[in-house]
């Protein structure tokens, strides 16, 4: 056990997420408690508007925590700069690049930023990490293309090997499968299975795909209206945790396939 | 940003252009001097004629560098606008600078009648001109630097800057509806924008303005690059969004304001330049834009002044409508022939 303690990358204790104005807090979602190892992939699911952004969002330091705490690598995330935090953390957004007129290449060249010097210039090392994230992407054919040029799946792509290029220990993305067809969403989750075991890179990624994060994800992080439960995919299936993500009424889960259901 | 192809080719032609033409139009006006004369200026023997080495030493040389950090600076401050803004339609004036520039010389030039007499007159030299734009479009430099510092939104930021250029422009009217025709007669001059008349004082100032804006132009470069990718991933990567928006802000003010109260409002490159260099140059790294942008406003400048002395003739048209009549058929060729605009 202390072994694996020690492996601990990205963990939340009693963390609230949710908005603070004047008025007070909107809690969104409460009591989150998870802890990811080195080199595991997890899922994290749940209802449209249950708080999967915002939880996103504070886990990388976007926005404050309400309550609770969140660290990385065993230090409290609000004691990270932005500049530090860069180097630990890296993103994939729904978002696509501001600019359409970017180069595949300059863009992942982009992620390489927290390495460089004020004019940005690349030395071997960055030079190295750039085409590391072009091959294990497999973009390298469409380094000089522009980003308006290309397709959703090849956009997903672009978008993680520019995290990728980051080079840091964990990798956060934000529904990376939105908009992919059936073989695209496949193709990224496998993707991102394989860096996660390759690298030992920390993936957590929020996703709508349940039946496949299932099969691929070493722990799932399941948010349902008033908890929140962590654990292995079948572990969470046996406990029956993901019956409570939607209303019964029009979807069921079934335990045995791994599927949700239309209820006739 | 890494660089794909170093575009000496688009470089070498630039700079070629830019020499012949800033000798072109050395050399043509009211008088034309012969390029060989120009030489014989400049290499200290002296031009033939004791007119010409006065016309080219104190008049038509000021004004070529007055054209070319006018023209650079403002393309320069169009790019950064652009990549702040994320939008291709941003430029210089877009914060309300030069509203705020032509408010202080309108309050100037129109309401000199209200003090009246002896201070009236002592109010209205070459100098006073500069100051009160410098003043005008410092203070409304200042009311956007406030806003951003208090609003996160960039788009925010930019319709502020167009409703401070309303407000202005409505205080404008207000002053020229309240005045008499010949204030107003000069102030409609000064509107039209003019490169001449320019002490080696004066170029001298703006020359310094110019290269302050310029180094922290650069000096933003690689922050400029990140945020073309969008504020929250520039963000991920460690950029402070804050910090950097008001050097970008700062330097582009420092641009546009002193180029504006030096030659008046110039409409129009600061928008077209950038994209015009971006059909030749398919970079979006602003270390290889920023001097194409610089070298292609200030050739810009130059063939527009060169127009508005109209050759062979005693007459000189207003620079500001020679900008536009070249500029905005540029901008809808490039449109209709490559149907985006991107930035």
């Amino acid at each position: 056990m202390a072994s694996e303690e020690k492996n601990i990358i990205l963990e939340t204790r009693n963390l609230s997420v949710g908005y603070s104005n004047k008025k007070g807090n909107s809690v969104i979602a409460h009591e989150i408690n998870f802890s990811i190892a080195k080199g595991e992939l997890a899922g994290l699911v749940g209802a449209n508007g249950i708080g999967k952004s915002t939880l996103l969002r504070t886990l990388t330091g976007m926005q404050n925590a309400l309550n609770g705490e969140v660290f990385l690598n065993g230090k409290n995330l609000s004691e990270y700069s932005s500049f530090q935090l860069a180097t630990q953390l890296s993103v994939v957004l729904t978002e696509a690049p501001a600019s359409k007129n970017l180069s595949v290449l300059e863009m992942i060249t982009l992620g390489r930023q927290p390495y460089t010097n004020w004019i940005g210039s690349l030395s071997k090392e960055d030079k190295k990490a750039i085409n590391f994230a072009l091959e294990a992407t497999e973009t390298t054919t469409l380094a000089h293309r522009k980003c308006f040029e290309l397709s959703d799946g090849q956009m997903q792509r672009v978008a993680i090997a520019r995290a990728l290029a980051q080079d840091t220990p964990i990798i956060i993305l934000d529904e990376p499968t939105t908009h992919l067809d059936i073989y695209h969403r496949a193709y990224v989750l496998k993707l991102l299975k394989k860096l996660a075991s390759e690298t030992q890179k920390t993936i957590f990624f929020s996703t709508h795909e349940i039946d496949l994060a299932i099969q691929l994800t070493d722990k799932m992080l399941v948010m349902a209206k008033d908890e929140t439960y962590f654990g292995e995919p079948c572990k969470l299936i046996e406990a029956g945790k993901f019956d409570a993500l939607f209303p019964k009424e029009t979807i069921d889960f079934d335990g045995k396939t791994g599927r949700f259901v239309i209820k006739s | 940003m890494q660089i794909s192809q170093t575009y000496r080719l688009q470089f070498a032609v630039l700079f070629l252009v830019l020499i012949v033409t800033f000798l072109v139009n050395l050399s043509v006006g009211s008088v034309s001097i012969p390029i060989k004369e120009i030489f014989s200026a400049f290499t200290g023997k002296g031009a033939s004629k004791e007119t010409w080495q006065y016309i080219l030493m104190d008049y038509r040389l000021p004004k070529a560098i007055t054209a070319m950090l006018a023209g650079g600076g403002l393309a320069i401050s169009g790019l950064l606008m652009q990549t702040l803004f994320r939008n291709p339609l941003a430029g210089p004036f877009v914060l309300g600078l030069s509203s705020g520039a032509s408010l202080g010389v309108a309050i100037l030039i129109l309401g000199a009648s209200t003090f009246g007499g002896f201070f009236g007159t002592l109010l209205l030299s070459q100098w006073s001109l500069v100051i009160a734009s410098s003043l005008g479009s410092f203070l409304v430099l200042l009311a956007v630097l406030a806003v951003t510092f208090r609003i996160k939104d960039t788009m925010a930021i930019l319709i502020i800057g167009l409703m401070f250029g309303s407000v202005t422009t409505a205080v404008v009217s207000v002053l020229s509806y309240f005045s008499n025709a010949e204030q107003l007669q000069q102030y409609i001059f000064w509107s039209f924008g003019s490169l001449g008349n320019q002490s080696w004082q004066g170029v001298l100032i703006l020359g310094i303005c110019f290269f302050m804006g310029l180094a922290l132009s650069v000096f933003s470069s690689k922050s400029l690059n990140s945020l073309l990718l969008g504020e929250n991933y520039a963000k991920s990567m460690g950029l402070h969004i804050k910090k950097t928006t008001f050097i970008i802000i700062l330097a582009t003010s420092i641009l546009a304001g002193s180029i504006t109260a030096f030659v008046g409002p110039i409409a129009f490159v600061g928008l077209a330049v950038p994209h015009l260099v971006r059909q030749f140059y398919t970079t979006s790294n602003h270390l290889v834009l920023m001097p194409a942008v610089l070298l292609c406003g200030s050739l810009l400048m130059l063939i527009c002044d060169t127009v508005a002395q109209l050759p062979f003739s005693e007459f000189t048209l207003p620079i500001n409508a020679i900008t536009s009549l070249i500029g905005a058929p540029v901008v809808i060729w490039l449109l209709v022939r490559k149907r985006k605009l991107f930035f």
